[in-house]
């Protein structure tokens, strides 16, 4: 549904060249929900704005939904939803009209856009908000606009750009199941971009991380979390010298690595925690040790992100030295 | 996708042919759009209408003495051109505001990742803006009449078409500038700095000439496109609609219309933004 070589976006500035995108190569399967993981700055939405014909890519070639990106932009257009970050939709126009309007763009006739909209309105839970203001409705609901905006023409492939930020986790979660069901149930193919670890985690069926630009892994949740060194076994002794007992045990699994101790607290991290952990349960007792606790902690995306990045993925929502060129380059950029 | 049998040629091809039988119909959605949400929100389009009608209360009258040493009989057929005019630009200079706001909503970006054609979207914007201003002129002009205007019909008719034409030029650079800048603080200066040499050396409220200018000021609003505008107006509603000071306003109506619509479309088919 999409293939992408060597895309690349540089931004000419009065500070000289900067390179948002320094050439990224991504396939995209019909049907898959593909995440596009990375801290703010890292490139995500100039890829986004690539990909759907809102930039011009430096370098590179795509072909999106069948039309080659450079080539028949417009056939592109045709066939993809984009719903972006900003938003979509007018506060001063009405919900209903904005969302039929938009579809006349498409070429939808106004009938059958008004049952397609009344459709998806009743769908992503906005019933009875047709006539209403746009700048009177919730941030979720809002939100849940431009959704029915980027879906009204009923693509083949949607792009979410950030679609759940500053939305409350309630919100949260009914979008994931709203993105679910576009592809469930339409067959529709989403790539959508997050910085939120657990909305990949939970929603994507792949994940594709771009750090200063460039992709640094991709593959399934589980695959990403395999590559970081297996599970974290933390166990609670009840005096700091059973840790120092309980870790030289634990130091005996096989593959482990060198447990830490902190106070009570003992940490290893183990290949496969889960099958491992009766068995240690097993000789501590034997040896009359008590815990107070134990723990098995899965590694989480942010450990992967830490592994492939040297930093931390939360360490990215703060201000980077690499602005997101989209929001604070345009002058220089235009 | 099953069309990816299509070669890039063909579908180029009937993209062109799609463009052609949409463009109007776009064009036409987008104007609807604009102009509903500008009658729900009548403000500005009233604020604009009262401008002209206090400068005709407010002003009109300490020309009405003076108009036989400008050279006319009727005050107000000298006056109400320049309004005219007036009406046309700053009906439309302003109109950027409003999209940058649509543009921070999102509005614009919507609209450009869809496959309308760009030129669709400024145009719907601007014949929304033409439309005010055509209702605007032809409000003024029978306000005028009440204060004493005389013009022949035909020279009115043109004046207003005039007013409409500058405000399609305007509306549509105002658009485009707007798109570039994407600021309101940036806008508003850059809108003033244009719109007051421009106005002044027009001789929208007094006449320019060599008998009433020195020759510098006049040598300089002779540069100015928006005098030979007010010129022709002025001449049309003398009756004169063949002359050629008339025509030359016309043709540099034209001109201005064109080359600001030129700007507006090629501003936002820009894939950069």
């Amino acid at each position: 549904m999409i293939h992408a070589r060597g895309l690349a976006r540089t931004y000419k500035t009065r500070r000289g060249d900067v390179d948002a995108v320094r050439g990224v190569d991504l396939d995209v399967e019909t049907g898959e929900i593909v995440g596009f993981l990375g801290p703010n700055g890292a490139g995500k939405t100039t890829t986004l704005r690539m990909l759907t014909t809102l930039l011009k890519p430096t370098r590179g070639e795509a072909t999106v939904a069948g039309a080659d990106l450079r080539g028949d932009p417009g056939a592109v257009r045709r066939r993809i939803g984009y719903v972006a970050q900003s938003g979509s939709t007018s506060g001063e126009a009405r919900a209903g009209e904005e969302v039929v309007d938009h579809a006349l763009l498409y070429g939808v006739d106004r009938a059958a856009a008004t049952a397609r909209g009344r459709e998806l309105f009743g769908q992503l839970e906005l019933d009875g908000l047709w006539d209403r203001k746009a700048s009177t409705l919730s941030g979720g609901q809002r939100r849940r606009l431009d959704i029915v905006m980027g879906l009204i023409h009923t693509p083949r492939l949607v792009f979410l750009d950030e679609p759940t930020t500053g939305l409350d986790p309630q919100a949260r979660a009914n979008l994931w199941t709203h993105v679910r069901d576009l592809r469930d149930e339409r067959g529709s193919t989403v790539f959508l971009t997050t910085h939120y670890l657990d909305e990949a985690d939970a929603l994507c069926d792949r994940i594709l991380v771009i750090d200063h630009g460039t992709i640094v892994a991709e593959g399934t949740p589980e695959e990403l979390k395999q590559r970081v060194s297996g599970d974290a076994v933390v166990l609670t002794a009840s005096t700091p010298a059973d840790a120092a007992r309980v870790a030289t045990i634990a130091a005996q699994l096989p593959g482990a690595s060198a447990p830490t101790v902190d106070g009570t607290l003992v940490e290893v991290r183990v290949p496969q925690g889960r099958t491992l952990l009766m068995g240690l349960l097993r000789s501590l007792d034997a040896e009359s040790i008590e815990l107070d606790g134990v723990e098995l902690r899965r590694p989480t995306l942010d450990d992967v992100f830490l592994t492939l990045t040297g930093r931390s993925l939360r360490d990215g929502e703060q201000p980077t030295d690499t602005p997101e060129p989209d929001t604070t380059q345009d002058g220089a950029a235009a | 996708m099953t069309t990816t049998t299509s070669s890039p040629t063909t579908s180029a091809l009937a993209d062109e042919a799609r463009g052609r039988s949409t463009f109007v119909r776009d064009t036409l959605t987008v104007f609807r759009r604009a102009m509903r949400i500008s009658l729900r929100n009548p403000v500005w389009g009233v604020m604009g209408l009262l401008q002209p009608i206090l400068y005709l209360s407010l002003f009109g009258p300490l020309l009405e003495p003076l108009a036989p040493s400008l050279g006319a009989t009727n005050a107000y057929q000298l006056f109400v051109p320049g309004l005219l005019v007036q009406l046309g630009m700053f009906g439309a200079l302003f109109v950027g505001f409003g999209l940058i706001g649509e543009w921070r909503d999102g509005v614009i970006e919507a609209e450009r990742v869809s496959p309308a054609p760009r030129s669709a979207l400024v145009l719907g914007r601007v014949l929304r803006d033409v439309l005010v201003v055509l209702v605007q002129g032809i409000v003024l002009v029978a306000v005028a009449f009440l204060f004493g205007l005389e013009a022949p019909f035909w020279g009115i008719v043109l004046g207003v078409v005039t007013a409409a034409l500058l405000a399609a030029s305007f509306a549509s650079f105002s658009y485009a500038v707007a798109l570039n800048l994407k600021s309101e603080d940036a806008l508003a200066p850059l809108m003033n700095g244009v719109a007051l040499p421009l106005l002044l050396l027009s001789g929208i409220l007094l006449p320019i000439t060599a008998a009433s200018a020195p020759a510098w000021l006049n040598t300089l609003s002779n540069l100015n496109p928006i005098k030979h505008v007010v010129s022709g107006i002025r001449a049309q509603f003398d009756g004169d609609i063949g002359t050629p000071t008339a025509l030359w306003g016309s043709a540099l109506t034209i001109v201005l219309a064109a080359v600001g619509l030129w700007f507006g479309a090629r501003t936002f088919r820009r894939e950069d933004g």
